[in-house]
């Protein structure tokens, strides 16, 4: 793409470097801005530059937070006893969503990837043991939910994290995974609907 | 079943082609070099959505363009099924069934099966153990999609396995919680494919000997030895055992990557004992097992792709292969042929319906001489 102005093409190729953004709606933003009044694009970087500054993770969680621990993990009425365990933090916002669960959450802030560099120490994964062993009486953790995802890294990390809970004698769970709300049978792929008849669970008429 | 017609665009040296195809025999005619045996990868793309010849798919884009195209219309014992490969440098190839596209690649493969004659490729039998790996396993994955799926993950595993311990030699330490969760699948999984390796080669090894009877003038017993130490009832001891070898040699050294398969002539290895001739009436047998093995579970002719035959085989066994087409044993073929008169004197005498294409310099026309 050509430019007519190199300040036009420095702001293009900054906004462009965002995910899923190309250069040309890069271009469309960046003209967008130029039209609006000078505050608008003052209020923006200003936000942007204090999230990325002043933000902090949930010493606990590690979810995205204002301040020392979490509004979740502060929170009064939230279940102590299980924690769900997920890859980053726009999960625990998708889990938030779906209001069906009021327990804590543990952020491991990706998954064990030896090919990709990423082994169990470069996640939140030691301190989810910590966690879970220094627990006061009250609030002992009663059971471990592995919410990672369906990918064969996924998989891996959940049997990690499980073998490491088990000196904790603890309830470990998984989501379930198998045919979607609404779908029809023929459609789902062999393997989502194998692992739904291995896992499948019991049905009452009561 | 058979394909109908092919649509090229920027398919090898092919700038834009199409050609409507006989249900029967179809001769690819032309100079060497000048793109025939292009025409017989196009097809495999459609059937396997890869090359039989290069695995990169950008090698495929017409020079100094950005993208290729394949679309074919299939007859599939009644059924139409228009396939669509769509290829663009930097992106992730792109298949569609009668519009619809294909998430997985692995949801087309085994649809519409095919098989390759090459006959001077006697790499089968000559090289390390990973071409017969991948001949067998190409075979299976096109049978069972549950073999496909969990070679799928074997392979993956691996890899991850592989870094992780070139990582604990780096550090000079191994540690037993970290390799434990790619240890158990690998196992697993090696148990579960070599036994479906086990229980395909009962089927197959008959039919091989059945046609390497048929091709070959001499009856030399054949046979196919696997070997492998997965089926052994110690095999997860054995693998956990070989920790301290894996670790001094930075790779995983047991698991169906490790597998071998034998070919086998008089009860001595062929890649040793046997002649130029017998192997290559082994290979074009293996081929011909394979063909036989999908028709048996596909209920459909596969495609047959028979590449420079008539200048690579002796006479006594093209004799052979023709017989065999003329009996009708096979379905829908392709032929590539640099000296066109030798193919229509050849295939005159089968009074199958041929259709004649000459190729120059990737222009495609009907000839009819
Ligand atoms: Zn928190």
């Amino acid at each position: 793409m050509n430019f007519p102005s190199k300040l036009i093409e420095e702001a293009v190729n900054e906004i462009s470097r965002l995910p899923g953004i190309g250069k040309k709606t890069a271009l469309r933003l960046a003209l967008h801005l130029l039209k609006q009044k000078e505050n608008v694009t003052e209020e923006l970087t200003r936000s942007l530059l204090s999230l990325r500054k002043d933000i902090k993770y949930c010493s606990l969680c590690h979810n995205i937070s204002d301040a020392e621990v979490c509004s979740i993990c502060a929170g009064r009425r939230r279940e102590r006893s299980i924690i769900c365990v997920v890859e980053d933090i726009p999960d625990v916002l998708a889990i938030e969503n779906t209001s069906q669960y009021n327990g804590l959450y543990h952020v491991l802030g990706g998954v064990i990837s030896p090919i990709q560099g990423i082994g169990p120490d470069d996640l939140n994964i030691e301190s989810l043991i910590q966690r879970i062993a220094h627990t006061p009486e009250t609030e002992k953790v009663k059971e471990v939910i592995l919410a990672l995802p369906a990918t064969m890294e996924g998989d891996t990390t959940s049997f990690f994290i499980t073998r490491r809970l088990k000196e904790f004698g603890i309830k470990v769970s998984t989501i379930a995974r198998g045919i979607p709300i609404g779908g029809e049978l023929e459609y789902t792929d062999e393997v989502t609907l194998g692992r739904s008849i291995l896992t499948r669970v019991n049905y009452s008429a009561e | 079943m058979h394909l109908k017609n092919i649509r090229l665009k920027q398919f090898k040296n092919y700038q834009k082609a199409e050609v409507q195809f006989s249900p029967e025999i179809n001769c690819f005619v032309g100079v060497n070099g000048s793109g025939k045996t292009n025409l017989l990868d196009a097809i495999h793309y459609l059937c396997l959505t890869k090359g039989a010849i290069n695995g990169v798919d950008q090698l495929n884009v017409l020079h100094d363009q950005e993208f290729f195209t394949v679309f074919g219309d299939f007859d599939l014992e009644g059924k139409e099924i228009e396939v669509r490969c769509i290829f663009e440098s930097g992106k992730k190839k792109q298949l569609l069934q009668n519009g619809k596209a294909i998430d997985k690649m692995s949801d087309h493969v085994g649809l519409l099966p095919v098989v390759m004659i090459a006959p001077d490729d006697t790499m089968l039998i000559k090289d390390g153990s990973e071409e017969r790996r991948r001949f067998f396993d190409n075979m299976l994955c096109q049978m069972d999609k549950q073999y496909l799926e969990k070679l799928v993950r074997y392979q993956h595993f691996l890899k991850q396995r592989n870094a992780l311990i070139k990582q604990f030699a780096d550090r000079g330490r191994w540690e037993k919680s970290h390799v434990e969760p790619y240890d158990r699948e690998i196992i697993s999984l090696s148990q579960f494919l070599a036994a479906a390796r086990n229980a395909f080669l009962e089927e197959y090894i008959p039919l091989l000997k059945e046609y390497y009877a048929i091709i070959s003038d001499n009856h030399e017993a054949v046979n196919i030895t696997y070997e492998t130490n997965c089926l052994s009832e110690d095999f997860s001891n054995q693998f956990l055992q070989n920790a301290q070898r894996d670790f001094i040699l930075k790779r995983t050294n047991m698991g169906i990557h490790k597998d071998d398969f034998v070919f086998e002539i008089g009860g001595y290895p062929l890649k040793k004992f046997g002649s130029q001739g017998q192997q290559k009436s082994f290979v074009i047998a293996l081929k011909l097992a394979q063909f036989q093995i999908f028709l048996t579970h596909k209920k459909t002719k596969p495609v047959l792709l028979l590449d420079d035959i008539f200048d690579k085989l002796d006479d006594n066994r093209i004799e052979k292969l023709m017989k065999l087409v003329a009996d009708h044993r096979f379905g829908q073929l392709f032929i590539t042929d640099a000296r066109p008169e030798r193919s229509k004197a050849i295939l005159s005498e089968i009074g199958a319906e041929s259709r004649f294409f000459l190729i120059e310099e990737g222009e495609i026309s009907p000839w009819n001489q």
